[in-house]
């Protein structure tokens, strides 16, 4: 496995934590009605995209669903954009045109964001094709929620990447809930990542809760999808703190079962491995909390000062 | 007693064939399901099996003759002592009895399954670099596809049998000899996951060609044309456009029944981001397909299985494109317009010369060669000196390419109408299996003279 130096800590700490506070933030103003229509939160998930994160390229590209703000931040997007474009205002990722389900950022092989569940699946199977087309040694990382992998063009993709060797890895963000519906009602067979057995296409199990056991997953699955093997799927088991969206009271769950979950917070897991190492000391550790409290304050104050697309934009980018 | 071996349609469009190569010869013994031939059809070289026993008494065309009707005797197998009787004749098509239903229409038998006919174009004649060889319209999309791989090996082709089977119906034939493996690709039968493949290749920088083995298919895919394919651009805020072609035939072919005729030019025109084209001859096939090509806009390519065969001049520059979003007053007219696209073209042109020789009325013949965005100032301008307008589609009537015609005419030049406008569709049914419901379900020559008597109040 990768061996983790003391600014990885640092840097682990920082991204997942940002990504708390910025979702903590994206409820505050969707309570206050300054965000709209659809919003998923990525609380509790946080190790899974920092973890993947860990182990790659700059020029490998990504492509996720519609619960896509810790994705972005991960990237090292600007959160002040990705708020904007949360509140659907010009300075947005999307100029407002995409909203919280619809971001991307061609510069950074982030694209998206995609609305429809399963559909990011043949779309990032088709970029690892041009990867693979262009002779590039990159590879693509298809995030795709536990509800899609009973979604049938999934296959069709597991199918082509692996006959065709396709240089992707797939990651089953398994957070036990499709919407409101739990795993065990929907899916028949509970490991997941078994799925691609029947393509050829090996796969394992991590715990999402610790971000170094997705670490070590993902070093070990982007070599074997990067020497030209074909496709991977890491099955992720994680957790979302909050419900499927905004709207959602999550009534189908039990107040222990989350609870439970928070005991193996993925945050505290980075933190107090930290402070055991003395990497930091909680002076510092402080600073960082301090310091990320404030960016995601000023991106919430960019995105409600930001000016709303103007009229004329309603007719463009249509076609290029 | 003797029997003739019949040259058979081996698909649903095939009239003729040619005899390749025979497997007997005159005094072999044939038993049931020996084989007795290669046929070439449109589409393939097939061997035929023989359905009877007996001797091979005479072999009535030699190997290499082409252009054999379906129906023909092509052998005679039989007792040798027996006298040999040829039957006269042998009609393509039985003739079928109709009767008159629903649609209020006179209705003639037409005894060839593939009637297109083309007459020359003024405008295509009037082109300096036209061709002196006529070419299909099979070969003149092949030959575009080539021509632009060959410019960008970014352009690359993917679909159901695209490659090693050279095409369900022979488009592609000689592109994975040419251009390889990588970038002629086979796919599974999984329209879903490799039209998202190709879209998420396009979102990255290639240049995918897409075909659709028909657009029936293509509802397999819809999601992805239209979710992912058209609104990513705006939905990215103008970051990640998709320049992608899905090609493939569209419409009814022949006898293929429901769920293989359907015509989707209203549905994917009404979408924006993508733009749809329907070429009619082999000439604006190639100009259309190559602008197809080059835009970095998703287009959807509406080809015609019938029309696969029509041969015509073409233009060979490498350069040649038509732009999108023009239409093509294919004739100028002065008493009225007929508005249409694709294979209605031909029949619009039939019925244009049946209205001068039997009405003395001067059709204008509006080929629209783009759905979207669509022409409305060449309509519109016709409109203004006919006054009257008929449009002529193979879609479903409800909702139609026409009926947005009928609006924005109804808007726009609602003074200079002199009669409401018609438009002749298919009928409002699933497409039936019967030639006989076929023909009265497809739009006819008959229909579209109907319409123009009833704009220009002719009893």
């Amino acid at each position: 496995m990768k061996k983790l130096q003391k600014a990885d800590y640092i840097k682990m700490y920082s991204f997942m934590l940002k990504i708390r506070r910025f979702e903590e933030r994206a409820a505050q103003l969707y309570g206050m009605g300054k965000i709209g229509g659809f919003c998923h939160l990525y609380i509790g998930q946080e190790a899974v995209v920092v973890g993947i994160l860990m182990t790659i390229d700059k020029n490998d590209s990504v492509v996720t669903t519609y619960r896509d703000h810790g994705h972005m931040i991960a990237r090292g997007l600007d959160p002040k954009r990705i708020m904007a474009e949360l509140t659907g205002r010009e300075d947005g990722y999307s100029a407002g045109k995409g909203g919280s389900m619809h971001m991307f950022s061609k510069e950074n092989n982030f694209y998206g964001g995609h609305g429809i569940v399963g559909a990011q699946v043949p779309i990032g199977t088709g970029i690892a094709f041009t990867h693979k087309y262009n002779g590039e040694k990159n590879i693509c990382r298809t995030y795709i929620g536990d509800g899609a992998m009973n979604n049938g063009q999934v296959f069709e993709a597991f199918n082509l990447a692996a006959l065709w060797k396709l240089p992707v890895l797939y990651i089953i963000e398994n957070n036990k809930y499709g919407m409101g519906t739990s795993v065990d009602r929907a899916a028949a067979g509970l490991d997941l990542y078994k799925r691609g057995e029947a393509f050829g296409i090996p796969g394992e199990k991590v715990d999402g809760m610790n971000i170094f056991s997705v670490i070590e997953a993902a070093d070990k699955a982007g070599k074997y999808v990067r020497e030209g093997n074909g496709p991977y799927i890491i099955e992720v088991q994680t957790y979302r703190y909050r419900g499927h969206s905004m709207s959602d009271p999550a009534k189908y769950r039990t107040k222990e079962e989350l609870d439970n979950y928070k005991q193996t917070d993925p945050i505290e897991i980075v933190k107090s491995e930290i402070l055991k190492k003395k990497i930091a000391t909680n002076d510092e550790i402080e600073k960082i909390n301090k310091d990320t409290l404030e960016e995601i304050k000023n991106a919430a104050e960019f995105a409600t000062n930001s000016p709303f697309p103007k009229g004329s934009e309603l007719y463009t980018d249509v076609y290029l | 007693m003797s029997t003739e071996i019949l040259m058979p349609a081996l698909s649903p469009t095939m009239t003729e064939g040619n005899l390749s190569k025979w497997l007997i010869k005159k005094g072999d013994t044939v038993k049931a399901g020996d084989l007795i031939a290669e046929i070439e059809t449109d589409k393939a070289t097939m061997e035929v099996e023989a359905v009877d026993e007996g001797v091979v008494l005479d072999l009535l065309f030699k190997e290499g003759e082409v252009n054999i009707p379906v129906n023909k005797a092509i052998a005679i197998i039989g007792d040798p002592n027996e006298k040999i009787e040829l039957k006269k004749e042998h009609p393509v098509e039985k003739v079928i009895e109709e009767k008159k239903i629903e649609k209020n229409i006179e209705t003639k038998t037409e005894n060839k399954k593939d009637d297109i006919i083309d007459t020359p174009s003024p405008k295509i004649e009037e082109d300096r670099n036209l061709s002196s060889e006529e070419i299909t319209m099979r070969q003149a999309l092949r030959d575009t596809m080539a021509e632009e791989m060959r410019k960008d090996n970014k352009v690359f082709i993917l679909g159901e049998e695209v490659a090693e089977y050279q095409g369900a119906y022979k488009v592609t034939q000689g592109l994975l000899q040419e251009f390889g493996k990588e970038r002629v690709l086979d796919t599974p039968i999984s329209e879903h996951g490799f039209t998202g493949l190709a879209v998420g290749a396009a979102f990255k920088g290639l240049r995918p060609i897409l075909e659709f083995m028909t657009f029936n298919f293509s509802m397999q895919a819809i999601d992805q044309i239209i979710n992912s394919a058209a609104k990513t651009l705006y939905m990215s805020g103008g970051q990640i456009n998709c320049p992608i072609v899905f090609r493939g035939p569209n419409g009814a072919a022949a006898q293929v029944a429901a769920q293989h005729s359907q015509d989707f030019s209203s549905w994917y025109s009404q979408v924006p981001g993508l733009k749809v084209i329907a070429p009619s001859t082999p000439y604006n096939a190639k100009g259309l397909l190559r602008s197809a090509i080059s835009d970095p806009n998703p287009v959807i390519f509406l080809e015609n299985e019938i029309l696969y065969g029509l041969k015509g001049p073409v233009n060979n520059d490498i350069n040649f494109s038509i732009p999108i979003g023009k239409a093509n007053i294919e004739k100028e007219g002065k008493d009225l317009t007929i508005v249409t696209y694709s294979i209605m073209l031909q029949k619009s042109k039939e019925a244009a010369l049946r209205l001068k020789e039997e009405y003395n009325l001067d059709t204008e013949i509006i080929d629209l060669q783009t759905l979207r965005p669509l022409d409305t100032e060449t309509i519109l301008n016709s409109v203004k000196k006919t006054n009257r307008l008929i449009t002529v589609e193979e879609s479903w009537p409800f909702g139609s390419v026409g009926s947005e015609i009928a609006n924005i005419v109804q808007r726009d030049a609602f003074d200079y109408l002199d009669s409401p406008v018609i438009k002749v569709n298919s009928a409002d049914v699933p497409m039936p299996y019967a030639l006989s419901l076929e023909k009265l379900y497809l739009p006819q020559v008959d229909d579209i003279i109907n319409a123009a008597k009833k704009v220009s109040y002719i009893k």
